[in-house]
């Protein structure tokens, strides 16, 4: 009886320091919520607002004109998107030939994608630069999406899970007459779906919060992605900035990655599960 | 290791591996090569010519004190973003750990700041510590009856402010990985712990966080990456450098040099020097990974 009523004061601290440290996780955006909804007098007022306004469409459609919101906004979408995909599948393909195949040099092309790693942009970020411009793909959507097509992550990811496929399923379809490719596809891929998902979701992140390349690789207003929109927004600022206005770009720009991640979220935890065990 | 799953299909992985391996090449590699070509050289005024300057580039650097304190700085904020954030993750998944009821509520209510990006954590922050109308700036000084906070003229506190930033849209991220991690800790383990009258605080530095370490240390290689790269968006939105210099990382002086100086060979040579520490943090972790991985086999 003693031992019960330990138990279950013990669960309620637990759930009592979660909750408030959810509070105070959630209340730097509950405060850019509250903000895009008010008017910019009422976004100065003294002692601050933290009740909604009725201003949030205002504040938007302001947003929207200044830095053409639907444009950025399709921008960020379809780079991101893109991304992903392309991603995905050169990663698939890549862990299918390090998994199933014996190939002279595989150690050493194996390590030449590990290698992604160490060489994050800003290592060569100036000869990329002048390599977009050789190509002139400066303020282009492939200078926006080409150079990231490369990821350790998913090869990592799609290897682990391949080297537990159990050898009588390539076997059996070796043995059915099926081609690689076609055990590719139709199985190893399906197989795949959980790892995929995870996958999507953090290089749809990655690149939806990209801010350094776009900043400096794209110069023109209907280039720009959304990350760089705020910029725009804050560096258009009088002489104090228009938080109501700004935090309504602001809210728009956080949404769709926390979309993605909401709707993909078991695929993505249990993805990365997957990758922890060993 | 593994066997070939399809013999006779001799040239169809080197085709399977070709799109990798070109964008790595093009993209990365040949990139890389030429930034270490070009930080031998400086480019005159308008980028007509440049001159071959052996070291000089590199002397300039290490003689720089500007360059000095931005080392100083981006060790300063990659410490706090790494061991702060890194302690309170795993604080919570430990608490997110113990069999409660809601799961899958606590889950997903801390672990969205992932989907943050620091562009955005940046601006929000900005706003609530604006000097003399943001939220928490009149919360201080209220407190503190009337002590005006200002982090634009407080180099200390700038940086601060943005660690904290930093910090916070980090969690969520840190969290998933830790909690993935501590899932997989064998629960035989802790039992018998338990059995022989470890304390649960014992039981956890004894077994549970040796058992983590392989989470620990890439997470550690992670929270760098992004405390030396990712939080640029940040820090160009929430303080540009400033005050002063007191908030300028390394990736931030390598911008500036580079593509509002134009100083290419210098900005080079720095890019180097970034590359010179990751790959020093990547071969201490890969060695802590490695030989954690055969003392539990």
């Amino acid at each position: 009886m003693s031992k019960m009523t330990r138990k279950s004061r013990y669960s309620i601290i637990i759930h009592t320091v979660l909750i408030l440290l959810i509070v105070v996780l959630v209340f730097p955006v509950f405060f850019a919520i509250i903000t895009s909804t008010l008017s910019f007098q009422e976004s100065y007022q003294y002692p601050p607002k933290l009740l909604p306004g009725n201003q949030f469409m205002n504040n938007f459609k302001e947003a929207w004109e200044r830095i053409n919101i639907g444009r950025l906004f399709f921008n960020s979408a379809l780079i991101s998107i893109v991304v992903a995909i392309v991603k995905t599948i050169l990663a698939l393909l890549a862990a299918f030939a390090y998994t199933h195949f014996k190939f002279r040099g595989q150690g050493f092309l194996f390590s030449l994608c590990m290698i992604t790693q160490m060489l994050p942009l800003p290592v060569r970020i100036i000869p990329t630069y002048q390599l977009m411009a050789a190509f002139n793909w400066i303020n282009s959507y492939y200078a926006l999406m080409v150079p990231f097509f490369a990821s350790t992550t998913g090869l990592l990811l799609f290897r682990q899970f391949y080297m537990t496929v159990p050898a009588d399923l390539p076997d059996a379809a070796r043995v059915d007459g099926a081609s690689p490719m076609r055990y590719f596809l139709q199985i190893l891929v399906p197989i795949s779906k959980t790892n995929i998902a995870a996958l999507f979701v953090i290089e749809f992140i990655f690149m939806w919060s990209q801010y350094l390349w776009p900043l400096i690789i794209t110069t023109t207003k209907d280039m720009r992605v959304m990350q760089i929109g705020i910029k725009m927004l804050l560096a258009s600022e009088q002489i104090a900035p228009e938080w109501n206005v700004i935090m309504a770009a602001t809210v728009i720009a956080m949404l769709p990655p926390l979309v993605v991640l909401l709707l993909l979220r078991k695929s993505f935890v249990e993805g990365i599960a997957m990758q922890t065990a060993k | 290791m593994h066997e070939d799953k399809f013999p006779g299909h001799k040239f169809l992985p080197y085709l399977l591996i070709a799109p990798s391996i070109a964008v790595i090449f093009i993209f990365l590699i040949g990139p890389f090569g030429q930034s270490i070509y070009e930080s031998f050289f400086v480019s005159t005024p308008f980028g007509t010519n440049t001159i071959f300057v052996g070291l000089r580039n590199y002397i300039r650097l290490f003689s720089s004190p500007d360059y000095r304190s931005s080392v100083v700085t981006t060790f300063k904020f990659s410490a706090f973003v790494i061991i702060v954030g890194l302690s309170i993750s795993l604080a919570i998944a430990q608490l997110l750990n113990q069999k409660i009821r809601g799961v899958g509520f606590y889950q997903v209510a801390l672990i969205w700041t992932y989907a943050i990006s620091p562009t955005v954590a940046g601006v929000i922050w900005a706003s609530m510590f604006a000097p003399s109308t943001g939220l928490i700036t009149y919360i201080i000084s209220k407190l503190t009856g009337g002590y005006m906070m200002n982090w634009m003229t407080n180099g200390q506190l700038a940086l601060f402010i943005v660690a904290l930033a930093a910090t916070w849209k980090m969690l969520g991220y840190n969290i998933i990985f830790f909690l993935a991690g501590l899932q997989n800790v064998p629960g035989e383990f802790l039992e018998a712990a338990q059995i022989d009258g470890a304390s649960s605080w014992k039981a956890f530095w004894r077994i549970t966080f040796p058992l983590l370490s392989p989470t620990t240390s890439f997470l550690l290689f992670v929270n760098m990456l992004y405390a030396f790269f990712q939080v640029f968006g940040l820090i160009d939105i929430m303080t540009h450098g400033g005050p002063g210099n007191a908030t300028e990382l390394l990736v931030y002086k390598l911008y500036r040099d580079g593509f509002i100086h134009l100083n290419t060979g210098f900005a080079s040579a720095q890019s180097f020097m970034i590359f010179f520490v990751i790959s020093v943090v990547a071969i201490v972790q890969l060695r802590i990974v490695t030989r954690k991985a055969i003392y539990f086999r």
